[in-house]
């Protein structure tokens, strides 16, 4: 097979300047170019659905359909709202974008906006991405003194506005309806569903909700056209009549216990095997992997003899994990404690739960006390009953919350526990023994 | 006396525009106010309402929602370094290198040295994963922190 030629990483690779002129240099703009000179706004979406483009944030949800949602002949305004809060841990992808060659992800939110009939983006920028923040000024200033921005875009009857929105540290900020209420100026708490953003979003108006990386794809979809975007990936399985495939290229991200941490772009679909092997320099100091996981950690763990399977957004559901997320794998190696990889997972949601929903708020405050207690040592075989039990039962799955992030808390918790009971139970038996010695030397 | 200058003022006003809604200002107005102060007095909350026609108990929900903003009595030092605590930062040593600044620091999490010039706090995942352990030196990211850079990162910082 030929090697496979970056796309999205492809300026970044060759460390190409991220300014307007050399990004010009390179065909930037040419997809915007074209589509203001020969598509309407319904054929870049009628394009953007036939290629299969699907949400890069972690939901997978296709991207054209999405915008098909917007009510039809609205007056307006209909606003973009771009999702840079890129606060799943173990995920870099967007920053790199954003810092690297902003005017590609540029380029997508302008199309995205012409396609949409948005006069008005926010690109919601976590704070801890200051570099990114500077760097994106600095390109959109380049826009509006280059008629990219601002009214009658190259000439047409076209008016767009990008402003940056910097977040405040919050990881719930990360969904779509918390996003939304930390733009109007309030506590980012996820809004119940429906109504969806497409038709009552920020301000009240419909609202399109797209991440980064997803609107950097429309911009090489509409310049490299459908097929292209097509010719990669994993097409949709015949036997499940609701997958719509894995198409395009995606940005994956490798850390933890590997020789090489980094950001690939691949072909959808590469197996958790081979991007540690082949793109992550294998795990570190010579030692095997004990587990990964496979899209940041809401989605879950494998172990290593599940590391074959493909990360499409098909693939990791068939070993039990949530889905793709966004695709950002950590591996740990054989000799790191699954009892700490439990306690640092929990404390993180513990910590980040808005605390909107009881059972979330409870749940996730619960599955901490019971992992640092079982790191501690007084852990008891009853308590990861406990931990599989909550864990199954908060989220918005199970119907108990309103957003997501339960689904995410819970579902590494109860992998952890189903995948790796017999070192958890050796764990708690072991401190049990050793706490009877400490008892019978004391006396 | 109010504790807004007129060039806060100024900058928070130039946001309005932006939004469909004043009460949208409110991030942008804490953090310009938190950037110039080291905290958010309520005083300062007080005429951030006034700006943009909200109560005062609106502007302080929303802030007390995000933990970074800070009250008169936690005001940070000259510098923030946030050591990042997640998976990827704690499978490489990102733990041991909170202990270790703390110590080196004589500070608890979210305390600041005696000096006034560096406020340690944990983070979680700054997104820089691929140079774990990796830290955020206000709002820009330093990665591989391995722990023989920690006395040259901090002898920087108290300068
Ligand atoms: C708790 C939680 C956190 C999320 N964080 C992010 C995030 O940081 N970035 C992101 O793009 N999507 C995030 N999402 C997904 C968004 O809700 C939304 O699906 C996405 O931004 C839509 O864009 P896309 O269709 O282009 O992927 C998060 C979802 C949940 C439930
Ligand atoms: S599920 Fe958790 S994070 Fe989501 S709204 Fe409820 S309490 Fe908040
Ligand atoms: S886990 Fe520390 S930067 Fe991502």
């Amino acid at each position: 097979m030929a090697e496979f030629e970056p796309v999205l990483l492809r300026r970044i690779a060759k460390k190409a300047s991220p300014w307007l002129e050399a990004y010009r240099a390179d065909g930037g703009y040419r997809a915007l170019q074209k589509a203001l000179d020969e598509m309407s706004p319904g054929q870049v979406v009628d394009a953007v659905k036939a290629s299969g483009l699907r949400g890069r944030g972690g939901a997978g949800f296709p991207t054209g359909l999405k915008w098909t949602f917007l009510p039809k002949d609205h007056p307006g305004p209909i606003y973009m709202c771009i999702n840079a809060d890129e606060s799943e841990p173990c995920t870099f992808n967007n920053r790199i974008l954003m810092e690297e060659d902003p005017h590609q992800v540029l380029e997508g939110i302008i199309l995205s906006c012409y396609a949409t009939r948005a006069a008005t983006a926010y690109l919601y920028l976590r704070y801890e991405y200051g570099r990114g923040y500077r760097v994106l000024q600095q390109a959109i200033d380049e826009l509006y003194n280059n008629n990219l921005l601002g009214r009658n875009i190259l000439g047409k009857d076209f008016h767009l506005d990008i402003f940056l929105h910097r977040g405040a540290g919050a990881y719930i900020c990360g969904e779509e309806t918390g996003l939304i209420e930390s733009l109007e100026g309030k506590r980012a708490w996820p809004r119940i569903k429906p109504p969806f953003p497409a038709v009552e979003g920020a301000f009240r108006k419909p609202t399109v909700v797209n991440n980064i990386e997803t609107v950097a794809c429309v911009t090489h979809i509409i310049d490299r056209g459908v097929e292209w975007f097509k010719s990669m990936g994993v097409p949709p399985d015949p036997k499940n009549p609701r997958d719509a495939g894995s198409y395009g290229p995606k940005l994956y991200c490798i850390s933890g216990h590997v020789n090489n941490p980094c950001c690939v772009e691949l072909p959808m679909g590469i197996t958790l095997r081979d991007l540690v092997d082949k793109h992550g320099g294998g795990v570190w100091k010579g030692r095997k992997a004990k587990g990964a996981i496979p899209g940041g950690i809401s989605m879950g763990i494998m172990t290593e003899a599940e590391f074959d399977t493909p990360l499409d957004f098909a693939g990791p559901g068939k070993v039990g994990c949530l889905g793709l997320g966004t695709a950002a794998v950590t591996v740990f190696d054989e000799e790191t404690s699954i009892v700490d990889v439990l306690h640092n997972i929990c404390r993180f949601f513990s910590h980040e739960s808005c605390g909107q929903c009881t059972p979330c708020r409870e749940g996730t405050g619960w599955m901490l006390k019971i992992a640092e207690r079982l790191r501690r040592g007084q852990g008891r075989l009853e308590d990861l009953k406990i931990l599989e039990e909550v864990g199954d039962k908060i989220g918005i799955m199970p119907g108990t919350t309103i957003c997501g992030l339960a689904d995410g808390a819970g579902w590494p918790v109860k992998n952890a526990i189903r995948k790796f009971r017999p070192e958890f139970e050796q764990y708690i038996r072991s401190a049990e023994k050793s706490s009877l010695l400490e008892l019978v030397g004391g006396h | 006396m109010s504790v807004l200058t007129d060039e806060l003022r100024q900058k928070i006003l130039a946001y309005v525009p932006r939004y469909p809604s004043k009460q949208a200002v409110t991030l942008p107005a804490l953090h310009i106010v938190q950037d110039a102060l080291r905290c958010v007095p309520l005083e300062a909350i007080r005429e951030i309402a006034d700006l943009l026609d909200l109560s005062p108990a609106e502007v302080h929900d929303t802030m007390s929602f995000y933990g970074i903003f800070r009250d008169k009595e936690h005001p940070l030092g000259k510098k923030r370094l946030w050591v990042c605590r997640s998976l990827a930062c704690g499978l490489r040593g990102g733990d041991e290198l909170l202990d270790t600044v703390c110590k080196k620091l004589k500070v608890h999490p979210g305390g600041t040295s005696d000096d006034g010039k560096i406020t340690v706090e944990f983070a979680e995942c700054i997104g820089a994963c691929e140079g774990a352990p990796a830290v955020l030196i206000d709002d820009e990211a330093r990665l591989n922190l391995t722990p023989d850079k920690v006395d040259a990162l901090l002898e920087e910082l108290r300068r």
